[in-house]
């Protein structure tokens, strides 16, 4: 049967795990700006309003707070709503329904009304966008009470955590990092199977440095940990997936092993999800390191524009520098 | 100077509505609705709401509410609304708005837990679907329409009849994005959503001039393409007329519209505030000229609904509504410190294991000592 299963692409897992969730469940209503006939400009909703009809995915009109906002109410009323924000630049104007209602409608009622809402966006640089297109501020949302954040680094990913998403009775964000967006194929049968949140999936066994990246960050993180291992270097590397809640036992049960860490993210370093890994290890797990964990991340600089964009993305050289910073203390964290 | 030649390309008009007068008496022929009965209900659900508010306001004064909302002088407005919406129809309220909230059947004592701090003050019992208590401004507009929009999804897929979602606000919201959006999505979406603005002249110490260079709040909706109208809002009948005539278009599937109402915040902004640094005592004393319920009461007694013994008897019985409501809400057993992590998800995700045991220890250490 596998060898039937088309090999396909991240934005073509994240159609399929729509149409899964639009053919199954009556309640999953789809909207956002250019989504129907255009088919999103990334193409993430091709065909769906063609094949699922105008009532259930809509063009809005553009005003991203009223899109972030809609699904908040629709959401209390026991719709299923997956709100797309054309890119996650755009998302800004949304965030006080996301932070001030989404992320505390179940709490704010003590549980008599939820929002299980996936609100859907390209995030990330590297495709030669236009200004404010190409944010990683995930950390933004990851610091909210109340609200999920996700990340696929693969189509088999994209599609089992987005139908998980979907299926959560709280409201997710789930970012699609659009660099990795066409990148690579792989075959995804159609079965409906999500994946399970807040679990780290383990990329690549190793036993002398733990690499932690999510996104497109995943492709270099692995690049570098082939490189190393030609120098005898066995790096692990982990892809938390699900931001928040963070899955630490993972990346703790790694440690054991490697007692080295890199976290590496595009998105800026100060008070970037790398400190709150790093902290987090530091506190669970201080005893096992024989190094201080390394930072790789974008520079505290605005995102620049595209013909500097590669220098200020981590890139596989740095992350090389960042693990032989790490590899580079003795034990007993010794330099 | 060249002038150019225009051409009018639109124009419109904003009707006013009002069937009593400021002193009580009628100014056109009464609808249908506004029996004997329904006009006495009313009364004394505003009659009601003012008491709830009165009595906040003094909880709050004592120590034993937070900061609280007194709708004084809007009661008119709130029960109307409320009294207009069916049962199965959702109420997406702003926070000043007891009348409504009592029409809705939420309970005295979850108002009272609400604005003294517990959270399962907006686990409303009798009216499950309703939005919570709204603080950000004009949110809740959007809320609105993402329900009215449920409301439409489920008629026209499961062929159950339409219900209606009708939204509050104040006139400060009017002025913000959310409250344009909402109207221009409900107007192009053709939701069946009412937005009732409760244009109480004052967005804090903000006055309506201050706000808004336009000649009436009615006419915001005229650019989101939808039908609107301003009522006088001390006048119950007149805003009830508006919203039930409003309700039973958007449940034909004629969509949304806009009630602008016409009233005074009789009172500070909330017990945080103080009205007298920013507004005269010759405005309030005019205003009080115009308030719902004198006017109400004198309608009534001039059409022999009303006397000092049915008012004495409704003072009798309103009281003791009230007295049971304080002791409810006074003997329900406090929330244990663990509910902040109890309802944050549907479930407790693993991470947080952690943080609910060391609040959990905490407790308990805090009850052996």
């Amino acid at each position: 049967m596998a060898d039937e299963v088309n090999a396909i692409t991240l934005v073509e897992a994240v159609t399929q795990a729509l149409a899964y969730a639009l053919e199954n469940d009556p309640e999953v209503v789809l909207f956002g700006q250019d989504i129907g006939a255009n088919g999103g400009v990334f193409r993430a909703t091709d065909g769906l309003q063609k094949r699922f009809g105008p009532a259930r995915v809509l063009d809005t009109p553009l005003a991203e707070n009223m899109i972030s906002g809609i699904a908040v109410g629709m959401a209390t009323q026991g719709l299923r709503p997956i709100a797309e924000f054309q890119f996650m630049g755009f998302i800004y104007p949304g965030l006080d329904h996301i932070l001030s209602h989404a992320a505390r409608m179940r709490n704010r009622t003590r549980g008599r009304l939820s929002c299980p809402i996936v609100y859907r966006a390209p995030y990330g640089g590297g495709i030669h966008a236009p200004e404010h297109h190409s944010e990683s501020t995930e950390a933004i949302f990851a610091h909210i009470p109340g609200l999920r954040v996700v990340v696929p680094s693969s189509p088999a990913r994209a599609y089992g955590l987005l139908l998980a998403a979907i299926r959560d009775p709280d409201p997710v964000l789930f970012l699609e990092p659009k660099r990795i967006y066409r990148a690579a194929k792989q075959p995804v049968p159609d079965d409906g199977e999500a994946l399970p949140l807040d679990r780290a999936f383990v990329l690549r066994e190793g036993s002398d440095l733990t690499l932690i990246a999510w996104g497109a960050s995943v492709k270099e993180a692995l690049a570098a940990a082939e490189l190393l291992s030609t120098e005898g270097v066995e790096a692990e590397v982990i892809d938390p997936a699900t931001l928040k809640p963070l899955d630490i036992h993972s990346i703790i049960d790694s440690l054991e092993k490697t007692r080295r860490c890199v976290v590496v993210h595009e998105a800026a370093r100060f008070g970037g999800l790398g400190a709150e890994i790093t902290a987090q290890i530091q506190e669970y797990a201080f005893d096992l390191l024989e190094a201080p964990v390394q930072r790789v991340t974008g520079y505290d600089t605005v995102m620049p524009y595209y013909q500097l964009e590669n220098v200020y993305l981590p890139g596989v050289e740095r992350i090389l520098s960042g693990a032989r910073a790490a590899l580079g203390y003795a034990r007993g964290g010794q330099r | 100077m060249h002038k150019p030649r225009l051409q009018l390309q639109a124009s419109f008009d904003i009707a006013w509505l009002q069937y009593l007068d400021q002193q009580g008496r009628a100014t056109q022929a009464l609808p249908e609705f506004a029996s004997p009965d329904w006009l006495t209900h009313c009364y004394s659900q505003m009659q009601l709401a003012r008491q709830v508010d009165d009595r906040a306001v003094k909880l709050q004064r004592t120590g034993r509410l937070g900061t609280y909302p007194s709708s004084l002088g809007q009661e008119a407005i709130g029960v109307a609304v409320g009294n207009a919406l069916m049962p199965e129809d959702i109420y997406c309220p702003y926070y000043r708005e007891t009348g409504a909230f009592l029409e809705r059947g939420v309970l005295i004592e979850e108002i009272l837990a609400n604005w003294g701090g517990d959270e399962r003050g907006q686990n409303y019992q009798h009216a499950p679907k309703d939005l919570p208590i709204c603080i950000p401004i004009a949110t809740q507009a959007l809320h609105a329409a993402g329900v009215a929009f449920a409301l439409k999804y489920r008629h026209q897929q499961q062929g159950i009849p339409q219900q209606v979602a009708v939204t509050t606000s104040g006139d400060g919201a009017s002025s913000k994005g959310d409250f344009y959006e909402a109207m221009n999505l409900a107007g192009v979406w053709k939701l069946p959503l009412v937005f009732v603005v409760n244009n109480n002249q004052w967005a804090i110490s903000v006055p309506r001039t201050a706000q808004t260079a336009t000649q009436t709040i009615a006419q915001k909706a005229i650019a989101a393409g939808i039908p609107a109208l301003q009522v006088d809002g001390n006048d119950v009948i007149a805003v009830a007329w508006a919203v039930r005539d409003a309700i039973a278009r958007a449940r034909a599937g004629e969509g949304p519209a806009l009630i602008e109402a016409l009233s005074y915040r009789l009172c500070d902004h909330t017990t945080a505030d103080d009205a007298g640094r920013y507004r005269s005592e010759k405005e309030l004393d005019e205003a009080w000229q115009r308030e719902p319920v004198r006017r109400l009461d004198r309608y009534l007694r001039s059409e022999g609904l009303w006397s000092d013994a049915r008012q004495q008897d409704l003072d009798r019985e309103l009281a003791q509504v009230m007295e049971t409501a304080l002791n409810n809400w006074e003997s329900r057993a406090p929330e244990p410190a663990t509910a902040i992590f109890d309802h944050l998800y549907a479930q407790l995700p693993e991470g947080l294991y952690e943080q609910y045991d060391q609040l959990r220890d905490e407790q308990a250490r805090g009850a052996q000592s």
